[in-house]
């Protein structure tokens, strides 16, 4: 981990009756996470990464979810996303490996 | 369950497999034909690409799902504008003056999402790679809906208030809609490589944010929920597009250390020629939304200074990119930008499909305390002339023509980098022929390039040349195809009159008329005049 590893990346979601599970559910799974409130939108920021998780939005939301419904939700983001399969999301920055 | 039971059961593809799958496995190499051959535009601009496949999608998107979640996206962007149509929603706006933000947006961006669908469509053919071909494609279809949701969102506006009636039209004809229309045709002008910096990159990843997010959540405050849903459907995409945009930067700069340089003229042209353009949504923001929501300065620090320049650069900087030149100078210009660029539309509201007025005394307040290095000291009194001058019966019209800026072509209004008080211009000569501009950026993007940009269609030098319908003013304005009502003062517009009748009728009172009646005369309009 280096220093700029704490960088904020964030996610600007719809704030929707639809959204309620999925943000309750970044906010149990990142611990120093920032909110804020614009009108109809809300900012999700968090030092250097931030990750979603499809089990905890499901335990939330009482119905499966797919991570791409995730594109339904999302106004804009901050930060690399360097992960995005089945069962998460996680937003990063630094440089990326690839394959 | 199989029909087979000797061979097990297909275990259903990750969503890895699938992008891959569909990305890759319907690629083939030509063999009728030699690879530049089938993909002549992807030498000229000295990009070298060794290895397309390493091209990826982080959103790993496939069709199945993209139409899926797109058709769910227009579904709730249409109910929502069935609803406020037949509910008179048009009434419950903050104030008809913030529709001209609404008449900028139709004139200035819409028809730019759908140049974007023709380049994308275009290069979703000619890139070498299914990768990017894909995720052009995707793209492609994204432009077109979001053209689409536009005019449909805004068609219902335009059966009420003017200045929307003729977009198009307006969009290739009048003066300042070319500012936006010129940055976009010096993209699709480019070579493919450039034109994803420009789009996808600058405009995408740097500054997209800088228009959606805060303007969005200003409609969302000011009463007009079409433009908020239709902005934030259209922003899930730009997300993606995001993604797009900076794919698309890290894989040129990955492919061979010879990109570098190529690269970084790009981003040091095209955050300018963004930035530039982005000087209209400074405006909208600060002076055109009736109850405001965040400053240009604000969105500009948290969008672009924080995220962009905290955040994505030093990424960049691992290749040897640096921030963009010109950075420091927009920084800086944050104080000035809106101010400058409100007053000059102030002036010049009488040409353009757009009326104005001087900012209410609430609204400067609200200007001094976001502003408060710029405002007090150097627009509040510039502000106070002008109201002086209108209520003298002598609402101030700028009585000529702009000298333009050869390059981003805004009239010459920017100040030098640091001193607020002075205009800048520079000049440069080429073929004997003198070219003006408004800042060091802009002159050093047409030295670059001098060819392409003495060809640029000058709306202030084709009214001279007699390009433009004729002589006069009334001529110009016939010509951009405006009716009445379209353009000028605000305060006693037709739209303004309606508007204070259409509540009347609303508040259902007895008194309704007479209310009316009063509230135009507080306005300094009588009815007669008003009824014209």
């Amino acid at each position: 981990m280096t220093a700029t590893d704490t960088r904020p990346v964030s996610v600007d979601i719809q704030e929707t009756e639809d959204n309620r599970a999925l943000i309750e559910a970044i906010e149990a799974d990142n611990e120093e996470l920032t909110i804020n409130h614009i009108p109809g939108l809300v900012k999700l920021q968090a030092p250097g990464r931030l990750v979603i998780n499809r089990a905890s939005v499901e335990e939330r939301l009482g119905r499966t979810w797919e991570t791409h419904e995730f594109q339904m939700a999302i106004v804009t983001l901050a930060g690399n996303i360097s992960e995005w399969d089945e069962d998460r999301i996680v937003l990063s920055w630094g440089h990326l490996a690839r394959d | 369950m199989t029909t087979n039971p000797t061979k097990p059961a297909a275990k259903k593809l990750s969503m890895q497999q699938r992008y891959s799958a569909l990305t890759r496995d319907i690629d083939w190499t030509p063999s009728y034909v030699s690879e530049e051959e089938m993909y002549p535009h992807t030498s000229y601009e000295g990009i070298k690409i060794h290895d397309w496949s390493k091209w990826d999608d982080p959103f790993r998107l496939t069709v199945d799902a993209y139409y899926r979640y797109q058709a769910e996206k227009d579904k709730r962007l249409y109910a929502v504008l069935d609803g406020f149509a037949q509910g008179q929603g048009h009434l419950t706006l903050s104030d008809p003056a913030y529709l001209n933000a609404m008449k900028i947006f139709i004139g200035g961006v819409t028809p730019l999402e759908y140049q974007a669908n023709r380049h994308f469509a275009y290069l979703s053919r000619h890139f070498n790679g299914p990768g990017p071909r894909f995720a052009a494609l995707c793209q492609s279809v994204d432009e077109i809906r979001h053209a689409q949701t536009e005019i449909h969102t805004l068609s219902n506006y335009n059966k009420y208030y003017s200045g929307m009636h003729n977009f198009a039209k307006m969009h290739d004809r009048v003066w300042y809609l070319s500012v936006p229309k010129s940055y976009f045709d010096d993209a699709l002008s480019a070579g493919p490589f450039e034109f994803l910096i420009a789009i996808g990159f600058s405009f995408e990843y740097l500054l997209t944010n800088l228009l959606f997010v805060p303007f969005m959540s200003g409609a969302s405050f000011n009463g007009d929920l079409p433009t908020m849903t239709f902005g934030f459907s259209a922003q899930s995409d730009e997300s993606r597009h995001m993604t797009l945009g900076l794919e698309a930067i890290k894989f040129l700069l990955e492919q061979d250390e010879a990109n570098v340089p190529i690269v970084q003229e790009w981003v040091d042209k095209w955050f300018w020629r963004g930035y530039r353009v982005t000087a209209i949504i400074a405006m909208m923001l600060d002076y055109m939304l009736p109850r405001p929501v965040m400053s240009w300065k604000e969105s500009f620090e948290l969008y672009f200074e924080q995220q962009m320049l905290g955040g994505l650069f030093p990424d960049l900087a691992y290749y040897g990119i640096r921030p963009p030149a010109g950075v420091e100078q927009a920084i800086w210009e944050k104080d000035h930008l809106s101010h400058l660029v409100y007053n000059t539309f102030y002036q010049f509201s009488h040409a353009a499909n757009i009326t104005t007025s001087v900012p209410t005394q609430d609204h400067q307040q609200w200007l001094a305390a976001a502003y408060p290095d710029s405002f007090d000291a150097v627009y509040r009194p510039k502000w106070d002339k002008l109201e002086k001058m209108d209520a003298a019966g002598n609402r101030f019209f700028y009585p000529g023509l702009p000298q333009l800026c050869q390059v981003c072509q805004i009239p010459m209004v920017f100040p030098e980098h640091g001193q607020g008080d002075k205009i800048c211009e520079r000049h440069s000569d080429f073929n004997g022929e003198h070219f003006n501009f408004c800042s060091d950026h802009c002159k050093w993007i047409f030295d670059r390039e001098p060819e392409k940009y003495v060809q640029a269609w000058m709306p202030v030098h084709q009214i001279y040349q007699g390009a433009c319908g004729g002589p006069t003013i009334p001529d110009v304005l016939a010509w951009y195809g405006y009716a009445e009502g379209d353009s000028g003062e605000m305060v006693g517009n037709v739209d303004h009159v309606n508007w204070k009748k259409w509540h009347a009728q609303v508040d259902d009172s007895l008194a309704g008329r007479e209310q009316m009646e009063a509230s135009l005369a507080a306005d300094g309009v009588g009815v007669k005049e008003a009824a014209k």
